[in-house]
């Protein structure tokens, strides 16, 4: 049961983190305050846009997609890791036609996913 | 809960772990150092040279000049995530790189300490053995994107935005073609777990495919010669997930100044670089451990290893230290020798275009990884015929 030990090590780098930018605030020169030294980075002119710019909705859709076949993913993990367990019980035909089935749709909904030009960056 | 069965072996596993961060830490300057070197041994430059001899006291000044710079924060900031995206930003690398076996376990026969008897204890040279490693490995690391969503969106500006929402978004397309490549190698294998899989590719090459035996007593049987599609695939991936060149979209200095850092200077700029540093230090463990044999020495198994160390050393503490030692730098020389080819690839390649980058991931290596993993489970069933 390694848990202790994830868990004791996450704590330590968040101190230990921490402990290091308190550090560096106090040894780094004394901020003094300035509107403009303030703005956010903008090479120099005024910021045109807000904080909140509009982004392409194109990320939205990656992350979906991603979601997506990710889970078809983790699904053939423990198909992997027990694959030489069904072919030495004798099962090994069935688990191996299943998966193909299961690949072939995963290989269907990418043909699908390019071909809707879900993809095409613009 | 699980460090231990008393208050030795407890507090053993905390420094280990401890240990090991610090390891990590300590590391990137070294390799900031020998990535200014090597990139200007690659230009035909000369690289920093004036501090110190060959400019290794350059580690140092940077130290020095990080820690006196002023703590900036600009207005639009949201100050709670602007923070803690650097602290959460080490994390991730720590906590996975943890996971790898690094050498064989240390055994400890009893001993008195303080007028008190301690058992025999066995230490494990890795922070904590996780019996489905590689998923673990895998969960854990790809939590870096909420780091770069946190700096982008906290900084509260629009190029540390677009450059987070880059990152995420080719970090999370990389990773399908990153998870895909290993399932040919679980299959191969047959464990999730890292120590097995070592253990698995000792002694010279053997393959047997159909009533067929190739073997060669000058190959080590490591998985490279039994996945070199995946392995390619896997190295490729890497690189997109720990946001390296020629996938360093994140950061492409023109088009976005600096990305998802563009407000962040000083130490908190630092502890991003750790973070990136510490993804290639998982990639190249990884690399080391699936492809290339993990600890283990080419020729040389583990158990005649064990019996010549009980020869030249006096107690079985001894013994298993020096065969610890020994797999330990084999390990350091193969992950070292992948930490040297990210570097190299970094200022071989020029960077991708963001749509060439996205059509790379999702429409050449993920089918590649399919493949893969088709004609593994292919030879692998016919194999069994």
């Amino acid at each position: 049961m390694p848990l202790g030990g994830v868990i004791f090590i996450v704590i330590f780098i968040a101190l230990f983190g921490a402990f290091l930018l308190w550090v560096a605030s106090k040894t780094g020169g004394k901020p003094v305050y300035n509107t403009i030294k303030y703005e956010p980075y903008e090479c120099g002119l005024p910021s045109v846009e807000k904080k909140d710019t509009k982004v392409s909705v194109k990320y939205y859709l990656t992350a979906i997609l991603f979601i997506l076949f990710d889970i078809e993913i983790i699904f053939m993990y423990p198909w992997a890791i027990s694959f030489r367990d069904f072919i030495s019980t004798g099962g090994g035909a069935f688990v191996f036609i299943s998966m193909m089935v299961f690949i072939a749709i995963f290989i269907f909904g990418l043909f699908w996913e390019v071909k809707s030009k879900a993809l095409e960056w613009d | 809960m699980g460090m231990g069965k008393d208050i030795f072996e407890i507090t053993v596993n905390g420094l280990k772990l401890v240990v090991i961060f610090l390891m990590m830490v300590q590391a990137v300057p070294i390799l900031v150092w020998l990535e200014r070197r090597g990139s200007a041994f690659i230009q035909n430059r000369l690289g920093p040279n004036r501090v110190g001899p060959l400019g290794l006291m350059q580690l140092l000044a940077d130290a020095v000049k990080f820690l006196t710079k002023e703590n900036f924060v600009p207005d639009t900031a949201k100050p709670l995530l602007y923070y803690a995206a650097p602290v959460f930003a080490l994390i991730p690398g720590a906590v996975a790189f943890s996971a790898i076996p690094m050498s064989t376990p240390i055994q400890i026969g009893v001993f008195e300490m303080f007028g008190q008897s301690w058992g025999p204890y066995t230490f494990l040279v890795q922070g904590y053995d996780i019996g489905v490693g590689i998923v673990f490995i895998l969960g854990v690391s790809s939590l870096a994107a909420y780091t770069l969503l946190m700096a982008g969106w906290g900084s509260g500006n629009k190029y540390s935005l677009m450059g987070a929402l880059r990152a995420s978004a080719q970090t999370i397309s990389y990773e399908l073609a990153l998870g895909l490549s290993i399932v040919g190698v679980i299959m191969m294998y047959g464990t999730f777990n890292l120590t097995d899989m070592t253990m698995m590719q000792q002694g010279p090459l053997n393959f047997s495919f159909m009533g067929y035996t190739v073997s060669s007593p000058y190959l080590p049987n490591w998985g490279i010669f039994f996945q070199p599609l995946a392995a390619l695939l896997f190295f490729t991936t890497t690189f997109a997930e720990s946001n390296r060149l020629p996938f360093d979209l994140a950061e492409g200095e023109s088009e976005l100044v600096a990305g998802f850092h563009t407000e962040y200077g000083g130490f908190k700029f630092n502890m991003f670089f750790i973070g990136e540093y510490g993804h290639m230090m998982i990639a190249s463990g990884l690399m080391a451990l699936f492809f290339f044999g993990g600890f283990g020495i080419p020729f040389v198994s583990v158990v005649e290893l064990q019996e010549w160390a009980a020869g030249v050393t006096a107690t079985a503490t001894g013994a298993s230290a020096l065969v610890a030692g020994l797999h330990f730098l084999s390990f350091m020389v193969k992950f070292s020798f992948f930490l040297w080819v990210f570097i190299w690839v970094r200022w071989t390649l020029p960077r991708f275009r963001y749509d060439q980058l996205m059509d790379f991931g999702w429409k050449t290596l993920l089918p590649w990884a399919l493949a893969n993993t088709i004609l593994t489970a292919f030879i692998i069933y016919a194999a069994s015929l």
